[in-house]
């Protein structure tokens, strides 16, 4: 019963729709790439902001969270990019080449573009985009369709962003580090695009962050990442959302694996107002073997999302799916999960579990996972569990003398160790632990 | 001044009685044991002493060093040297065993205002006593008692009472679940801590692990109150007699 009549448009979505008819000639792309833009607009005007009767959104109701929509982030001045310089500070500790975008758009002098490896190529969305490349509109929005229409929205609106290329076989040692900042003074909406197209046999790290600056406005960011990881190819993708806590921030990832490949995906979330993490993935070979794997720490009144649809489309793939939300004070973590198993994905072995830890009362964790098996020799199965940290265990702890704050960090600590353990590279892993870690240090 | 000093305690769980008017002074240098039936209170007090929530003390004081402790924390009261060997040691999935003897030993040395120990004086401190103890350094790197055998946590426990030099030990049925193998290992780490300035209240239910801890007090408990003291031989004589004669003395 989604076909409900809705006449009356909100303001966000009639602000989308003006902007939209002003802008669209101006986006980069000829013009089959703005055929692609008012086909995915149109979408988006059918089924407007998504909201809770709709039941992929049902703990998000976009509609209601999102009140107006931003102007679309102009091109960064030099003060944006001067903040932008400053937050990547923070980010050093993380070797890695970092290619940087200031309110969606590249900014080359911030990034780390020279002495590429061979094999490696990077080159702006918008640009390639603008020439119309043709390897780029062969694999835009193909990768793993969807009708999502947050994914809809962002290929309207579609700028920059990046576009990877791992040549098959080979092996990049230094992890690839986009880094989305927000700089702008002025609220404004980003909409980020990449492609990543990681070849037969090839290794890649792909670290992804998102981050907000002091002394800017939080945006509304819509990011899509299309990725494509090749046979026997082995791709570590992290995510991490830390912008401010007045940044509406909506992902998605569209991720299509080969035959007996190896693939890591891991989400971890601090940062944002409202937060919706999509990951659309399809095990489309064989003998692929797969972590999906999000940490999730919460405070104030945000409010995170986790929408996971992991399609086993191939013979004796193996996924792993653990989550773990920690939530503080209003904090609200939402985890909706999806296995489906085709009928001819015999021998897929699929886990999932999501696991919340409450740290007060008025801390909210909804759990919704899913499976759709259609194949008749598989193993899957899922747990979802819901608390508070244990007293017996604190006790414990401080009958040894760990006062007891400390005592609750070390076992939430633990807690989320559980899912970031399945990191394999150890310095994203160490980055990763210590900023939970901050995030303990922060909350004493 | 004795070590500790328990005088006129009483104590409820959930509105019932559990402790009932219980005296006991341990002094520096000597060993305790605390024996009873089922149900006479004896976990209670070791509970108690270690300041777990949930347990209202109506009435009495417990001093330690002269010091009444009952207001404290119950890391407070750990940093004054108060040690409970769990009778049931806790597993705690991703806190490596390692991370966890130093974050409490550290933490204590901050609250009483001592430096924190180096990495290598701490190493060479937890090996030297888990050599003693037989516990491998892998067991060390796992997580706090995950898939430790019975015997194996309680010589976890002791392992935290060694290196943490406590003032005052108070072993909750210490000897429950172990062979007579680990028994003789966790008596010889108990006795190896032995000293004039440390005190041990041994709790128990049989007679057995007082052969190889020699206490030089037992205490009989009995619904929530010291019913007879002696010297050791008072254990033996439990272990031929049964507890029946204390309940009904009471009744």
């Amino acid at each position: 019963m989604n076909a409900e009549v809705r006449p009356i448009k909100t303001a966000a979505e009639t602000a989308l729709a003006t902007s939209f008819a002003a802008v669209k000639r101006a986006l980069p792309g000829p013009a089959t790439v703005g055929v692609l833009r008012e086909d995915a607009f149109r979408r988006f005007e059918t089924e407007g902001l998504p909201h809770r009767r709709v039941e992929e959104w049902k703990y998000t109701d976009l509609r209601a969270l999102m009140r107006e929509a931003k102007p679309l982030a102009g091109v960064p001045d030099a003060a944006a990019k001067a903040r932008a310089k400053a937050a990547l500070a923070t980010l050093a500790a993380v070797d890695a080449r970092s290619i940087v975008f200031v309110d969606g758009a590249l900014v080359p002098e911030l990034s780390d573009l020279d002495g590429l490896e061979a094999g490696l190529t990077i080159r702006s969305m918008a640009q390639a985009l603008a020439a119309g490349d043709g390897d780029l509109l062969a694999h835009l929005g193909r990768l793993v369709p969807t009708d999502d229409v947050a994914v809809a929205l962002n290929t309207a609106f579609m700028g920059d962003g990046a576009l990877i290329h791992v040549a098959p076989g080979v092996a990049l040692a230094q992890p690839i580090h986009l880094v989305f900042v927000n700089a702008g003074s002025e609220a404004a909406s980003v909409f980020a695009r990449s492609l990543v197209v990681i070849e037969d046999g090839a290794r890649a790290m792909l670290l992804e962050s998102h981050v907000g600056c002091s002394d800017a406005s939080d945006h509304q960011v819509n990011a899509v990442l299309e990725l494509k990881v090749g046979d026997a190819a082995h791709v570590d993708h992290i995510k991490i959302t830390g912008e401010g806590a007045g940044a509406l921030h909506v992902s998605s990832l569209m991720a299509a694996i080969g035959a007996h490949a190896r693939f890591n995906e891991f989400l971890f979330t601090t940062g944002g107002g409202v937060v919706r993490n999509q990951v659309f993935v399809c095990f489309g070979g064989e003998g692929t073997v797969a972590g999906i794997r999000g940490a999730t720490l919460l405070q104030g009144h945000q409010h995170a999302d986790t929408t996971l649809v992991a399609e086993h489309a191939a013979a004796e793939c193996t996924s792993r799916e653990v989550f773990k939300s920690v939530l503080d004070e209003h904090g609200r973590s939402v985890f909706q999960g999806k296995i489906i198993v085709r009928p001819h994905a015999q021998k897929t072995d699929a886990k999932m579990a999501t696991h919340a830890l409450l740290l007060s009362e008025t801390a909210e964790a909804d759990n919704k996972p899913e499976l759709e098996i259609f194949a008749d020799d598989v193993q899957c199965g899922h747990g979802a569990t819901s608390g508070a940290l244990e007293q017996e265990l604190l006790f414990y702890l401080k009958a040894r003398g760990i006062p007891a704050k400390e005592a609750e960090a070390l076992l939430i600590q633990a807690f989320v160790g559980e899912a970031v353990e399945g990191i394999e590279h150890a310095g994203l892993r160490d980055a990763l632990i210590d900023r939970v870690v901050a995030w303990l240090k922060a909350r004493e | 001044m004795h070590l500790l000093e328990i005088k006129n305690l009483h104590v409820e769980v959930d509105g019932k009685k559990i402790l009932n008017g219980l005296e006991l002074s341990v002094g520096a240098g000597s060993v305790h044991a605390l024996m009873g039936p089922n149900g006479s209170g004896k976990s209670t007090l070791a509970h108690v002493l270690a300041g777990k929530a949930d347990y209202v003390v109506t009435q009495g004081e417990v001093l330690l060093d002269g010091e009444d402790i009952l207001a404290l924390a119950p890391e407070e009261r750990a940093a004054k040297g108060l040690f409970l060997a769990f009778q049931y040691p806790l597993e705690i999935p991703g806190v490596a065993t390692m991370t966890f003897l130093r974050t409490a030993l550290n933490a204590q040395r901050k609250q009483r205002g001592e430096a924190e120990l180096s990495t290598p004086e701490f190493l060479k401190r937890v090996r030297e006593v888990a050599g003693k103890l037989g516990i491998e350094q892998e067991m060390l790197r796992r997580g706090v008692n995950v898939g430790f055998s019975g015997g194996e946590k309680k010589r976890n426990e002791i392992l935290q009472m060694a290196l943490l030099q406590p003032r005052l030990c108070v072993l909750d049925e210490t000897d429950s679940g172990l062979d007579i193998d680990a028994l003789k290992t966790v008596a010889d780490g108990v006795n190896a801590l032995r000293s004039p300035a440390r005190g041990f209240i041994m709790i128990t239910h049989y007679q057995r692990l007082l052969n190889y801890i020699v206490p030089d007090v037992v205490h009989v408990l009995s619904r929530g109150r010291i019913v007879k003291t002696g010297n050791k031989e008072l254990a033996l004589d439990l272990e031929a007699t049964g507890y029946v004669q204390y309940q009904e003395e009471m009744a």
